[in-house]
């Protein structure tokens, strides 16, 4: 099923979707052309197959005991094709999913959390301010595993940024090197990155990147992150004789 | 405050096996196979000798015991790398045979669940890379990650079934002088360790009988292609993952069942970093606390990453508004170390814990005072210069 023209009611009574906010100043086709986009994904078709509406979906559902979400209306909108509610929940759900994937027991076979996984993914493509937002405060992450390899390194670790963890942050992040030394796995011996990760293993980690279009979708996200990070792998692959 | 619905353990019913030509998903294997045969890629085997387990549908999982590949979890070896230091100790501890690889990146999936800078392509590919880099060295991958694993699953499914994919990825690949390889199974470390556990029950030193533990299973083990974890009859009757429970009843501990036991831990991939109030309500009030009302455990035992991390370091904050909290948080391996003597500092490396676990050690029989104070002794060596790094051999210094 696909839409090609903007069902008349929820165009004209906004009210009469499920969406209580529907961007109104965004363009209907503009809408629709993100959600052809998140269709046109190899993976929509594995994780949609209707709806029974049954709710075992929110049931099973973390974000949904704590936020005012529910994995059971992205599936309807997704399943009724409601551009307009899709649009919304594009800018002001998905973002509380916490992708556990505890809906995939959907007696249907759905899988919400892929689903979401597929919103976001357009959302951050097309540079949507809501996911610009959403994704404040997350650039050192995306920046860490970009141009290391690895996401969680031990240097994360200051009181600062997990305070709610206890004094305990503070003392490891005090004792970082020495701990780090105190490892007996040799790739351990590590503060910047997880563990060590060769040169050439990197090279070829920005290899994909650059071939994958990843580095559009950074560049649409946060343009200064996209940057640095292209700086990174430009100097690397230089050194190692790419023409990048 | 929700009401308990847990079912006594004793009460589930022992179904008839479950037979894998009724299995309502495909062998993803003869899938493999099928495009290996077609020169599309290749499956690198599980090398021999492998142990046989049974997975959800009833078919069979090959699991080697060693020749393996070790694809370490940048959140355990980063903030918690007991967990990984437990992993590779066991391994020796059965002269195993193994890489611990600088050739690995992340599977970036814990970026990509938290913030879509990615897309499939990209993914398959950072999967591909490290598959083909384990190939290389004819080691079979080991993925200590509970999300790598999940996703990786995932990927796999997705190389079979989109060729578009697929051919994407190989060109990819291509450029990187490397084959599309894929392996014929994917391979969590507790699923090692679930295959391992009566021999791991056999060099058990320290008496764990007094110990009750609950058991937290990790989302992305097996609810993303819930087909490939492993299930058994004769644990919870086979209507749940048998991995991390068969491991704890092998070492003569207790399980705490409790009823929110198919909850998540609340770690939210984006949440525990950015919108951590979500990761430590639901980990304290939908799990520890739960736990407590209802089994009272000494310590809650799991086999992710990310469960370890929220579970543990959420329960501070709670405490510090009188919560009903303060229970420790081990993985699998830890808990299997620390039964066969691992020290807990050297090799497990407690001190990355932020919840009190030193009434645990007690009931384990280990003096923590005193092994606290030798590796105090370690750091002095390693500030005075006299060893650059702590050893294997330092670890299991006596
Ligand atoms: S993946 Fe998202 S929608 Fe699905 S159960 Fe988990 S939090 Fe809910
Ligand atoms: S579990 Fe599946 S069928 Fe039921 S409401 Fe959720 S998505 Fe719909």
């Amino acid at each position: 099923m696909s839409v090609t023209a903007p069902p008349a009611r929820f165009t004209a009574d906004p009210g009469a979707t499920l969406s209580p906010h529907s961007y109104l100043d965004v363009a209907y086709e503009d809408k629709l052309a993100l959600w052809e986009e998140v269709k046109a994904d190899d993976r929509f078709a594995d994780y949609l197959y209707g709806c029974y509406e049954c709710g075992i979906c929110v049931a099973a559902c973390p974000s949904a005991k704590f936020y005012d979400f529910s994995p059971r209306k992205i599936a309807q909108a997704a399943a009724r094709e409601d551009v307009e509610l899709i649009y919304e929940q594009m800018n002001d759900d998905v973002w509380n999913c916490s992708q556990c994937f505890s809906c995939n027991r959907c007696p249907r076979e759905n899988s919400p959390g892929g689903l979401i996984t597929l919103l976001r993914e357009v959302a951050v493509r097309n540079g949507l301010g809501t996911a610009k937002e959403a994704l404040e405060g997350y650039g050192r992450v995306v920046y860490k595993i970009m141009t290391t390899g690895t996401q969680i390194s031990p240097d994360m670790l200051q009181p600062d940024a997990f305070p709610d963890w206890g004094p305990d942050v503070e003392k490891t992040s005090d004792n970082l090197e020495l701990w780090r030394r105190a490892l007996p796995p040799e790739t351990l011996h590590t503060t910047e990155m997880s563990w060590q990760v060769s040169n050439e293993t990197l090279i070829e980690l920005y290899l994909i990147w650059l071939h994958s279009d990843v580095m559009d979708m950074i560049a649409e996200a946060d343009e200064g992150l996209h940057m640095i990070i292209l700086d990174v792998m430009e100097e690397t692959l230089e050194d190692a004789g790419y023409e990048v | 405050m929700i009401e308990s619905t847990s079912i006594p353990l004793s009460a589930i019913r022992k179904p008839p096996l479950p037979n894998p030509a009724d299995a309502p998903t495909e062998d993803i294997r003869e899938q493999l196979y099928e495009l290996e045969e077609a020169g599309e890629l290749i499956v690198q085997r599980v090398p021999g000798p492998y142990i046989e387990v049974m997975t959800k549908y009833g078919r069979t999982k090959k699991i080697p015991e060693q020749m393996t590949w070790h694809h370490k979890s940048c959140g355990q070896c980063g903030h918690i790398p007991g967990y990984s230091t437990s992993i590779f100790w066991l391994n020796r501890q059965f002269g195993m045979n193994y890489v611990d690889p600088t050739d690995q990146t992340s599977c970036t999936a814990w970026n990509y669940y938290a913030s879509a800078t990615s897309n499939a392509v990209a993914q398959a590919a950072v999967a591909s890379r490290n598959f083909a880099a384990a190939y290389e060295t004819g080691y079979f991958p080991m993925i200590h990650c509970g999300t790598s694993y999940g996703h990786y699953k995932e990927t796999r499914q997705e190389i079979v079934h989109h060729p578009e994919l697929r051919r994407k990825v190989r060109d990819i690949m291509a450029k990187l002088n490397k084959p599309l390889v894929v392996p014929e199974e994917i391979v969590h470390y507790s699923e090692w360790i679930h295959a391992m556990r009566d021999r791991i029950a056999k060099k058990q030193v320290r008496d764990f009988s007094s110990i009750t533990a609950s058991i937290h299973p990790a989302c992305h083990y097996y609810k993303l292609v819930t087909e490939d974890a492993i299930y058994d009859p004769d644990i919870y009757g086979g209507q749940r993952t048998a991995t991390v429970t068969g491991i704890v009843e092998a070492l003569g501990s207790t399980v705490g069942d409790y009823s929110t036991f198919f909850d998540c831990c609340g770690f939210g991939f984006r949440h525990i970093l950015v919108q951590r109030d979500f990761s430590r309500s639901f980990a304290t009030q939908r799990k520890i606390e739960i736990m407590k009302e209802e089994a009272n455990p000494d310590v809650v035992i799991t086999h992710d990453t990310g469960c370890v991390t929220t579970l543990d370091k959420s329960q501070f904050a709670a405490r510090a508004h009188q919560r009903n909290v303060g229970v420790p948080v081990l993985s699998d391996a830890q808990y299997a170390a620390l039964a066969m003597g691992a020290h807990p500092y050297r090799i497990v490396q407690l001190h990355w814990h932020a919840t009190d676990y030193t009434a645990l050690l007690e009931k384990m029989g280990i003096d923590w005072e005193k092994a606290w104070v030798e590796f105090e002794g370690d750091l002095k060596r390693l500030e005075s210069g006299e060893i650059e790094y702590l050893s294997w051999e330092d670890a299991d210094a006596k």
